[in-house]
């Protein structure tokens, strides 16, 4: 993660005013995880002066705050929320207004409507069918049926209409889904009922419309929260390059200029610990630039005058003064996004397997319905009204209920399988579609090791030298320096006149002893031992004292993750933007065969489009910005809850903690699933073979209907628990 | 068969009362972050009810 701030932004530009005419603005907060972290954002609100109003909703993290005073407050009220420790942007609502939360909320409507309905109907209805004309009478059946239509027409055209409307929409074109056969049957219901009430009929088919509604939507619901996607990564992406940048102006002056405005040749100033605005070259100053959102290496490299720096890179050490190469809708920043919002619309071609076992299903539907309407009538020798009737008993014995929870209900099971043991899964169809890969990428930094350097232990160490090299480096943002504070718990020592050279090290003064820590030709000692790894080194009065070792560790379960997968069919192939040689040692360790290094983003993103291309099933795994093209572009992709959050909100499936091993445990899981899934639609078609002849030859009666579609849906639910009970 | 003219109407109103609750919290978005909801409840003190949330709520 980069330690360093976001760009500037200036955040009045996004106040708007609520019904009171008081200025509102809405952010998005990055990292709040936790009872605590909701809390701390909110009450570092609260105590602002003028706040009237301050929400974060935890499951969008968008924060909406509300005051009483000038525009400007804006700002103030960013910084006091990143000074809790959370990165803030601002949020257009405008620009993302998701139609998936109104979406969302007219099928918690329609579900609220059809259960009431249901609930009410059945309850007239198990009154019918225990008593029997000869009690009750004709005057309370009809009654009776009459009360059960006065609930069931309103409720089948409320809590219709999801269906109605897709089914309208492909039948205008002349196409059919099976939303068709659905919304036939419900209305033919209603309407047949209609007829039969007032003719004194015996049967009333009112509680199978609705209950079939209620359980459609049942499923209609878990399928829409398991599809929905947080939100389009590569919009987060432009966010971030919605800030500010200080730009010098001729007279020397500076000016702030929102980052899409800056222009080729335009001189810019990047303070220590701020984001690069655009491609750019130095034209003064050293520093350390953390390239990792980028590249995904995770060693700062040393940027002097004449170099290049790119657009989400991170000034570490020292001010730099830019000029700028590209403007930044040019930049290698926004060559991602757009390579990432192509990926995102390639994505929407796959077609799940349920909607393939419905363009199956629907014809045959119709056919049989058609061929029962037909047959009564001309052979039966029944009036049309009859033959209608029979008609669409085929239609509500038919229809879908098992059919619509088979895919929703063991994906919400095995998403809560994998929840418990930290394993976000976050599209609908990533589960499918990765019980049928056969390549796996991963990238090397942060995916296969643990994306940060850490300290290899030493006897030799004292403890004096590490307190001492702990607290000058607590002033620096370089990794190096942050994995030698995390080695120390203890107190930290004071120190005067604390200087950074970019490259070298840090430069502090203990006692009026000169104390230095940084790399070996700057205050090392030039003739120990070179091993293969990342030094610093401690010289307290021009005498190197200690050396300090890094390394990135692989995951400590990597190898025997890649074993699993390999045993399991699954081809893994190793991506780096690291230095081939790299790359190909740490695949060697862990036994993967094929290792491409030095690939940019746009290489990997290539190389997995063309095996996709030549037909196969690719997962990713990565954790940078280098990866989220190829991540969004993938069939499938999983990142570790380390990576940065673009990249985990194109990821699939997020998963916690050091063991890579999940990756093995979700493939586990979504293979099973598949099975699952594949058993309840066998378990469908078994009912249907056994429950349709009946409907057809006219022997189903509104109580079998009733008994035969929920529990034909109640052996799908059970089936589906078996999932619950899966081994480790 | 009297009571029914009780009970029906009885039961067909309690229901209604059940939806009518059931839509005004979708309303108020109460439905709206259910896992923050899940969160909030260990947030020892200082949760108090905000004034306007049904309003402003649904304006997010």
């Amino acid at each position: 993660m980069p330690v360093a701030d976001d760009a500037p932004h200036d955040f009045s530009a996004y106040v708007e005013y609520n019904e009171h005419g008081k200025p509102a603005m809405v952010l998005m907060v990055d990292g709040v995880h936790c009872a605590a972290c909701i809390q701390k954002v909110e009450s570092a609100l609260h105590k602002i002066p003028h706040v009237t109003y301050g929400r974060l909703n935890f499951s969008t993290k968008r924060l909406r705050v509300e005051w009483d005073g000038s525009v400007q407050l804006a700002n103030d009220l960013a910084q006091a929320i990143r000074h809790q420790g959370y990165n803030v942007y601002p949020y257009d609502p405008k620009a993302i207004q998701s139609e998936s939360d109104e979406e969302e909320r007219q099928l918690q409507l329609c579900l609220g409507v059809a259960a009431f309905a249901a609930g009410n109907i059945m309850m007239i209805s198990v009154a019918l069918w225990s008593s029997s004309i000869e009690i009750m009478g004709i005057g309370t059946r009809d009654l009776m049926h009459w009360l059960s239509g006065l609930i069931a027409l309103p409720c089948v055209f409320y809590a219709g209409q999801p269906f109605f409307r897709s089914a309208w929409s492909v039948l205008r074109f002349g196409k059919t889904n099976m939303d068709v056969p659905i919304s036939l049957g419900v209305i033919g219901a209603v309407l047949v009922s209609l007829w039969q009430v007032s003719h004194h009929g015996e049967d009333a088919y009112f509680d199978s419309a609705v209950m079939l509604l209620f359980f459609l939507l049942i499923g209609r619901y878990l399928d829409f929260r398991a599809r929905r996607k947080a939100r389009g990564a590569a919009s987060d992406l432009l966010a971030m390059m919605t800030g500010t940048a200080i730009v010098i102006q001729e007279d020397g002056r500076q000016k702030s200029v929102p980052i899409r405005d800056l222009k080729e040749g335009m001189a810019v100033l990047v303070p220590m610990g701020q984001r690069i605005p655009a491609d750019s070259q130095v034209v003064t100053g050293v520093s350390d630039i953390d390239t990792s959102l980028v590249t995904g290496e995770t060693m700062p490299r040393v940027v002097g005058v004449g170099d290049a720096v790119y657009a989400g890179t991170t000034n570490l050490s020292a001010p730099l003064n830019l000029i700028v190469k590209s403007a930044a809708n040019d930049s290698l920043l926004s060559d991602i996004v757009r390579l990432m919002e192509k990926a995102e619309q390639g994505q929407a071609k796959y077609v799940r397997l349920a909607d393939r076992a419905a363009r199956l299903y629907t014809p045959v539907v119709h056919t049989l319905a058609a061929a029962t309407f037909f047959g009564w009538w001309i052979f039966g020798g029944v009036d049309v009204p009859h033959a209608v009737l029979l008609a669409v008993t085929v239609l509500i014995i038919t229809c879908p209920c098992a059919l619509g929870l088979a895919v929703p209900v063991v994906q919400v099971l095995a998403t809560g399988r994998l929840m418990k043991r930290h394993i976000l899964v976050k599209s609908g169809d990533a589960l499918e579609q990765l019980s049928s890969i056969d390549t796996i990428l991963l990238d090397k930094t942060g995916t296969l090791t643990l994306g940060q350097p850490s300290m290899i232990r030493q006897e030799a160490l004292s403890v004096e030298h590490l307190q001492m090299a702990a607290s000058l480096a607590a002033v620096s943002h370089h990794p190096l320096s942050r994995a030698l504070l995390r080695e120390w718990s203890g107190e930290t020592l004071l120190f005067d006149d604390v200087r950074e050279y970019a490259g070298q090290g840090l430069e502090g003064y203990y006692h009026h002893k000169r104390v230095r820590l940084g790399s070996r030709v700057w205050c090392g000692d030039q003739k120990a031992e070179v091993h293969n790894t990342q030094e610093i080194w401690l010289e307290i009065d021009a005498l190197p004292v200690a050396c300090f070792e890094f390394e990135d560790l692989l995951r400590s379960d990597a190898k025997e993750t890649i074993a699993a997968l390999k045993q399991s069919g699954i081809r893994p192939v190793l991506l780096s933007g690291d230095r081939q040689a790299v790359a190909q040692k740490v695949a060697q360790e862990i036994g993967i065969d094929d290792v491409s290094g030095d690939l940019s983003p746009v290489d990997k993103y290539n190389y997995m489009d063309v095996l996709r291309r030549d037909g196969h099933k690719v997962a990713m795994v990565g954790d940078g910005l280098n990866d989220a093209p190829t991540i969004a572009g993938a069939d499938v992709s999983i990142s570790p809850a380390t990576a940065i959050d673009m990249t985990q909100n194109a990821a699939d499936i997020v998963f916690m903690g050091e063991q890579l091993g999940s990756i093995v445990e979700v493939y586990r899981t979504a293979v099973f699933s598949g099975q699952l899934v594949r058993q309840n639609f066998m378990l469908a078609i078994i009912y249907n073979v056994i429950a349709v002849p009946l409907a057809v030859f006219g022997m189903v009666t509104p109580l079998i209907a009733a008994i035969a579609m929920s529990g034909s849906s109640l052996v799908v639910i059970a089936n589906s628990f078996r999932l619950t009970r899966m081994k480790k | 068969m009297d009571v029914l003219e009780v009970l029906i109407p009885l039961a067909l109103i309690l229901g209604a009362c059940g939806l009518v609750f059931f839509i005004w919290a979708i309303r108020s978005g109460q439905y709206e972050d259910l896992d923050g909801a899940a969160q909030r409840i260990l947030i020892d003190d200082g949760d108090v009810p905000l004034p306007d949330v049904t309003k402003t709520e649904e304006k997010i």
